[in-house]
């Protein structure tokens, strides 16, 4: 970790870098923002760690726990809400047995996300999975999508 | 006879969503395979272009054989083969999947400028802009015009901001150009957060060069010699695009020390926003480029005299500054030919919800709202009743069916209670609640308040309350009086744009749909259908054939019933998803 960090601290001090987008690129880095992380770069740049964490925790992009294995994203702008984005969302979490409260399912595998709105509002509903944007779903496709997912690691 | 053969294929969000790059392939391989037979390779080419508005019927694909264009839709990569063979090979095209008269009548009314080179131009090759006439109106400003004379013509056409406010572009230059610091920045906006818009991401998606060409040109205009783009994450495609973009830029000479051999020097940096609504509120879109928490302060002094690092600043949407080429090139008398008297020029809107041709259109301003609705998008989907169209996001308001006959302009629909906004127009129809859409906006203000100033971190909380107390039937006798008051306080007191239009998606449906809100208060009903709380679902048994189509598809086993024999619902065990009403075929799942 240390070794990636420094990496970091050489692009931020090359780039007139600024909190948030340090942030972005631990993000990038580690695929959440590790406290450890934070706590490395207050020591090293004197500046306390509850700035980032002010930071991280006010912008939606940042995360800091973990996340799955596979990421869903569901649009939730008006075009999808209207266009029934709510019940993919409920199936979803039903289908992923996720916790209360919880985004990501126990063994870590999906994590299970939802987004204001990608602009792709004329394919509504939408839904991202692993990056790739799917328009026009249904709650039966996605269904499909997403246990396709789960059979690919049951079969690791 | 010597074939000349261009084939474009749509691969914005929508199009490569739709296979648009499963379908690029497919046409590769298949010029490959056939290529010798056909004798058509050495002339053909394959274009990526951006987003040419009707996303809903991707992947749209063009073939121009000797000059004659045919467009076809829903193309998958399965139907590649006989399209090459023939069309391409044999001469007579596919009329099965050529588009049909709506995409044409879609395209008729519109009139484009911003959007006039997407879905033409490959947006990764600054050849393809160039061959178009990109860079001229850049090379016409810098050799032959002042930031006085630019600021002149930018001024005389009309050109209002559109991201929203519709401040005068040229006057916001004007006051740039006149402060005397030695240090001034120009940003262009592309944190496009309204839900249900996306005409910023096209623009950039599929025509990058005309923000960037535009940004040079306002850069010069004011004296800024450092420009930022802000633009949202959650747009990768259009970030990548500008990336390139950009990079072809400085190899071009149109960015970087002595532009053009002039003495101008003028570079561009990205800085993607990290997922903040409130962030598209000029102070703090540059809080947030500064590296902070993306908060609001309070203006004045407004940006334009003290803005990125206390400079002046001046900051433009995306879609303004990309009509900035088109005006210098064809003139401001030209630009203001369109529109109305206080509304000059067009403006693109995101046209989507429950409309038949669904897509990114570019209208003259004052067109009535009528035709936007039924011309261009061809009716609601699925024949329903139009109810009403909400314009403006979180900010804006709805228009309902009596009032379609508006025009569309900055005026007309402040005058509604609506806004013109950013562009977003999300259509409803009879079945959607006005209650719920209202607490949509709501959930999306609430969760988006920076928590800055009170009357938005607290109002718009009690607000959304109330509207939850209504939709799950537990509303109150005066809660629309109390809505409506504290709407207005809210409004008159936030600190920024957010929380002073946060309150607007509420009062404009109470003002044209109050009978809605009563319903839900005194009646404990959802007109529409939508409110789980206030709906119940049964068979109707003179209807039901007993094919068990709802059972199969009910999540929680709340359906039972013999095979041939009429279902029924156990209104304990169900959720109200409403899974059943969808997979009915036969209209025997009743609602309400």
């Amino acid at each position: 970790m240390e070794k990636t960090l420094e990496k970091l601290y050489v692009d931020y001090e090359n780039n007139e870098g600024n909190i948030i987008s340090l942030l972005q690129d631990i993000q990038n880095e580690f695929g959440y923002i590790p406290e450890d992380a934070v706590n490395w770069f207050s020591v090293k740049l004197d500046i306390p760690a509850s700035r980032f964490f002010g930071i991280a925790t006010f912008y939606a992009q940042f995360h800091l726990a973990p996340r799955g294995k596979n990421i869903i994203t569901t649009c939730c702008g008006t075009a999808c809400h209207v266009k029934g984005s709510e019940r993919l969302l409920n199936g979803l979490i039903k289908e992923l047995d996720l916790p209360e409260g919880e985004h990501t399912t126990t063994d870590k595998e999906f994590t299970l996300e939802k987004v204001n709105c990608v602009g792709a509002c004329s394919i509504a509903p939408v839904v991202i999975i692993n990056k790739k944007v799917h328009g026009k779903v249904s709650a039966d496709n996605l269904m499909k999508e997403v246990r396709k997912l789960k059979d690919k690691e049951v079969e690791k | 006879m010597k074939n000349d053969l261009l084939i474009k294929i749509c691969m914005g969000t929508g199009g490569l969503a739709a296979g648009g790059s499963e379908v690029m392939d497919a046409f590769k391989k298949q010029l490959r395979v056939k290529g010798i037979k056909a004798d058509i390779s050495k002339h053909c080419s394959i274009h990526r272009v951006g987003c040419r508005g009707l996303c809903a019927k991707d992947v749209l694909v063009d073939i121009i054989l000797n000059n004659v264009k045919t467009t076809y839709q829903f193309i998958k990569p399965y139907m590649v083969e006989r399209i090459i063979e023939e069309h391409v090979i044999n001469g007579n095209p596919v009329e099965e999947w050529a588009v049909t008269e709506d995409y044409h009548q879609f395209h008729n009314k519109q009139i484009k400028v911003v959007l006039s080179d997407c879905g033409n131009i490959d947006p990764e090759d600054i050849e393809s802009y160039l061959n178009v006439g990109g860079y001229d109106a850049l090379k016409q400003v810098i050799s032959t015009m002042s930031p006085k004379d630019t600021i002149e013509i930018i001024k005389k056409s009309g050109l209002r901001g559109r991201g929203g406010a519709g401040f005068p572009t040229g006057v916001k230059w004007e006051i740039c150009f006149k402060e005397t610091s030695s240090q001034k920045y120009i940003i262009c906006n592309a944190d496009e957060g309204d839900p249900g818009a996306f005409m910023d991401r096209s623009v950039i998606e599929g025509n990058p060069h005309a923000v960037i060409e535009g940004m040079i040109i306002g850069a010069y205009s004011t004296g800024a010699d450092k420009g930022y783009v802000y633009i949202r994450a959650e747009y990768p495609l259009a970030v990548e695009r500008l990336k390139k973009a950009l990079n072809q830029a400085r190899q071009n000479k149109f960015l970087g020390k002595n532009i053009l051999g002039k003495k101008f020097d003028f570079d561009i940096k990205i800085k993607l926003g990290a997922g903040a609504f409130v962030c598209g509120e000029e102070t703090a879109l540059i809080a947030s480029i500064e590296g902070q928490r993306g908060m609001p302060r309070a203006k004045p002094p407004f940006p334009v005299y003290k803005g990125l690092w206390e400079k002046p600043t001046v900051i433009n949407n995306v879609e303004t500054l990309a009509n900035v080429p088109y005006i210098i090139r064809n003139g401001a008398e030209w630009y203001s030919s369109f529109g109305t008297e206080k509304s000059k020029g067009t403006k693109v809107f995101a046209l989507t919800g429950k409309i038949k041709n669904s897509g990114l259109i570019e209208v003259p301003m004052g067109i009535p709202l009528r035709e936007i609705i039924y011309d261009i998008g061809g009716g609601i989907e699925n024949n329903m009743a139009f109810k009403a169209v909400q314009t403006g996001g979180p900010s804006g308001g709805c228009i309902p069916a009596d009032l379609l006959d508006i025009k569309v302009d900055y005026e007309s629909l402040a005058q509604v209670g609506s806004i013109v906004g950013s562009g977003g127009m999300v259509v409803l129809d009879e079945n959607d609640c006005m209650v719920n859409i209202a607490k949509f906006f709501l959930q999306f203000t609430q969760s988006e308040s920076c928590g800055k100033c009170i009357p938005c971190r607290i109002g718009t909380k009690r607000l959304l309350e109330i509207l939850e107390r209504i939709t799950c039937g537990k509303g109150r006798e005066g809660d629309i009086e109390l809505l409506e008051d504290l709407a207005n306080d809210v409004k008159a007191t936030s600190l920024c744009g957010l929380g002073q239009t946060a309150p607007n998606p509420i009062l404009s449906t109470i003002r044209y749909f109050r009978d809605e809100y009563e319903a839900h208060i005194t009646k404990k009903k959802c007109p529409a259908g939508v409110c789980k709380d206030l709906l119940s679902y049964v068979v109707i048994a003179e209807f039901c054939k007993g094919c068990g189509a709802c059972k199969r598809v009910c999540p929680s086993s709340a359906i039972s019933g013999e095979k041939k024999a009429v279902h029924k619902i156990d209104p304990d065990l169900c959720v109200k998803c409403g899974a059943c009403f969808e997979a009915c075929k036969f209209k025997a799942i009743g609602k309400g």
